[in-house]
């Protein structure tokens, strides 16, 4: 039998899957606690004594592993005008798998310098200019980072004319310098996938040897990047399909954890109505947006701040008092469990307005305006509306009770002019099929589709009979 | 050569012919043309010049609001940094039938360094421009 070896090192569990790449069948799971501040190979041996006893010996043809484990990949990213460069060099990192603590417009100061040097990212963007366009700033820019402390690297990815300046000024630093081709070249074109390969290559590299988790070499052949990139290339492929297997079409993504919330969407997302006006920067088919404010346990509060008190106890039916209490204990032990009926009922709050305040910022938005020919719509970003299918992924989703009354809840509270998918069918990700599927797309394409398929698109094989 | 231009229909005007017309004729002229098509606000022209380092804006209004919708451009130019951008406007630019040396004035008060009537045929402002920008004369 020949058999892939997926890991993946979360920053709790370390998830083994193993998939019979003959068959195109998942053969076993494990998972154990990760062990990322000691030795992240004791973790990952756990994980895989436990396999053993559940499939056997096997002789792994070949063994992937994906991290969001040391804190993940952290990023900041810097462009020129907040909505543009600087939104390209933010959707660019994301995508690329990253967390971004933070994203500079205009030029550097100072007290900027310092920030970033007490942030000390895994990697830093540097983008600003249309090629052909502003040179002075993103000049400025890496003038102010090669006085940056820590030695970070520096991808540079901006006005092409102004590169080989950028790149001698940072090579006398203490920062390695990667360029890529520019972030936004044209007005609104985005071009991120070259930038988002330099970051993969580079955590590749660097980021894995930094943070220790090379350690497990012996048990793997390697770590390819970062869990969200793999989560991302799993989508991708499902929707696409590969060869002449068709994928599932346009789909949406959410995974609700503890801190942040991420939503990936699968679209491309056009306006609905042929009179809409397209404005601001178009976005990526494949986008994804990470909600550092949004959590279930360490940023419950930051829900609470964003969605506002009484809408939690409209969706619970629970008195303020109640809900305060509920968040209290949470801030308090984060890792706390919904213990009475109240939590439960509390949780469920807390996750649809999550989902419904991750949904809203991640999705476009309409506005009407007044022309003498009428009222125009104009669309920002990408409209969703048409988008069915849902995938939640993540530990507070994936088990929850009642979770199409959840989704449900979540899609209601949006405004009418926001265009967050209007009705969706959710499959829940149960066995963490996503990451995995994700590493065995660089290796095995189609067994990773053909697996995909049968778990995510169930539902079709039954609207075919 | 200082060449880069930032081009657009202000405001909630939808004309999208004229603008075309335009970005075709400035492109065969030899400029390096950053269009933003129909209903393009203030702050859309402004980045896209930073962004582009554009050596003018160009608005263009067919639908007659073109005199409340470019109030203020100019000292937003200044705020952002633009300092002495060219700023052209022409087409059907204000409400009604008005004489166009009033209208002319009223507009450079505004901070437009060239104003261009309806029906002004694309060669004029190509001229103007290259003028303006001290293109070596042909």
């Amino acid at each position: 039998m020949n058999a892939a070896l997926l890991i993946d090192f979360g920053s709790t569990y370390t998830k083994l899957s193993a998939v019979d790449l003959d068959d195109a069948r998942l053969i076993g799971r494990s998972q154990a606690f990760t062990t990322a501040s000691t030795d992240i190979s004791i973790g990952l041996q756990k994980a895989l004594d436990q396999l053993h006893i559940k499939i056997g010996a096997i002789d792994f043809k070949v063994r992937l592993a994906c991290s969001s484990a040391a804190g993940g990949l952290s990023m900041v990213a810097s462009g020129l005008v907040p909505g543009l460069t600087s939104k390209a060099a933010k959707l660019a990192a994301f995508g690329a798998g990253a967390k971004v603590i933070k994203t500079y417009a205009y030029q550097l100061t100072l007290e900027d310098i310092e920030e970033i040097g007490r942030i000390n990212p895994d990697i830093l963007l540097l983008s600003g200019g249309i090629d052909g366009g502003n040179s002075e700033v993103i000049i400025h820019n890496a003038g102010m980072l090669a006085g940056a402390s820590g030695s970070f690297p520096v991808v540079i990815a901006g006005n092409r004319s102004a590169q080989s300046e950028c790149e001698a000024v940072l090579r006398q630093s203490n920062h390695p310098v990667y360029t890529a081709p520019n972030v936004m070249p044209e007005m609104n074109v985005l071009n991120i996938e070259p930038v988002t390969k330099v970051i993969r290559e580079i955590f590749l590299k660097r980021i894995v040897l930094a943070k220790g988790l090379n350690k497990a070499s012996a048990l793997l052949d390697n770590i390819l990047m970062p869990t969200p990139s793999a989560v991302l290339s799993a989508l991708t492929l499902l929707s696409k399909g590969i060869g002449k297997q068709q994928g599932l079409g346009d789909l949406i993504a959410v995974d609700l954890g503890g801190a942040t919330t991420d939503v990936y969407s699968i679209a491309k997302g056009d306006p609905v109505n042929p009179s809409t006006v397209l404005r601001g920067l178009p976005e990526p088919l494949v986008k994804r947006t990470v909600e550092g404010d949004l959590g279930m346990r360490y940023n419950a509060q930051g829900i609470f701040e964003a969605i506002g008190g009484d809408v939690l106890c409209d969706l619970s039916g629970l008195s303020k008092e109640t809900v305060s209490g509920v968040l209290k204990r949470y801030r308090e032990d984060p890792a706390a469990l919904p213990a009475s009926p109240e939590e439960k009922k509390a949780d469920q709050a807390l996750a649809s307005a999550a989902i419904s305040l991750a949904m809203t910022r991640h999705a476009g938005r309409l506005e009407r305006v007044f022309t003498p020919i009428g009222p125009v719509y104009e669309q920002t970003g990408k409209d969703l509306t048409q988008t069915e299918r849902l995938i939640v992924t993540g530990g507070a989703l994936i088990y929850a009770d009642d979770l199409d009354r959840i989704v449900e809840n979540a899609l209601k509270l949006p405004d009418a002019m926001s265009l967050v998918p209007r009705s969706v069918k959710t499959v829940r990700d149960k066995e963490y099929l996503l990451s995995a599927m994700g590493l065995l797309s660089s290796y095995a394409p189609e067994v990773s589709f053909s697996l995909m398929k049968a778990y995510f698109g169930k539902d079709d094989m039954y609207a075919a009979d | 050569m200082r060449n880069k231009i930032v081009l657009g229909v202000i405001g909630a005007d939808v004309h999208a012919v004229g603008n075309q017309i335009l970005n075709y004729a400035f492109t065969d002229a030899g400029f390096h043309v950053v269009n933003l098509g129909v209903m393009v606000s203030q702050e859309e022209f402004i980045e896209a010049a930073i962004e582009s380092d554009a050596d003018a804006i160009l608005v263009s209004s067919l639908y007659g609001h073109g005199e409340l919708d470019c109030q203020g451009l100019r000292e937003k130019c200044d705020e952002a940094g633009l300092k002495d951008i060219l700023l052209y406007v022409g087409g059907n630019i204000v409400v009604g039938k008005q004489p166009f040396e009033e209208v002319e004035k009223r507009f450079k008060a505004m901070g437009f360094d060239r104003v261009f009537g309806p029906g002004t045929p694309p060669e004029v402002d190509i001229a103007a421009l290259k003028e303006d920008l001290n293109w070596p004369k042909e």
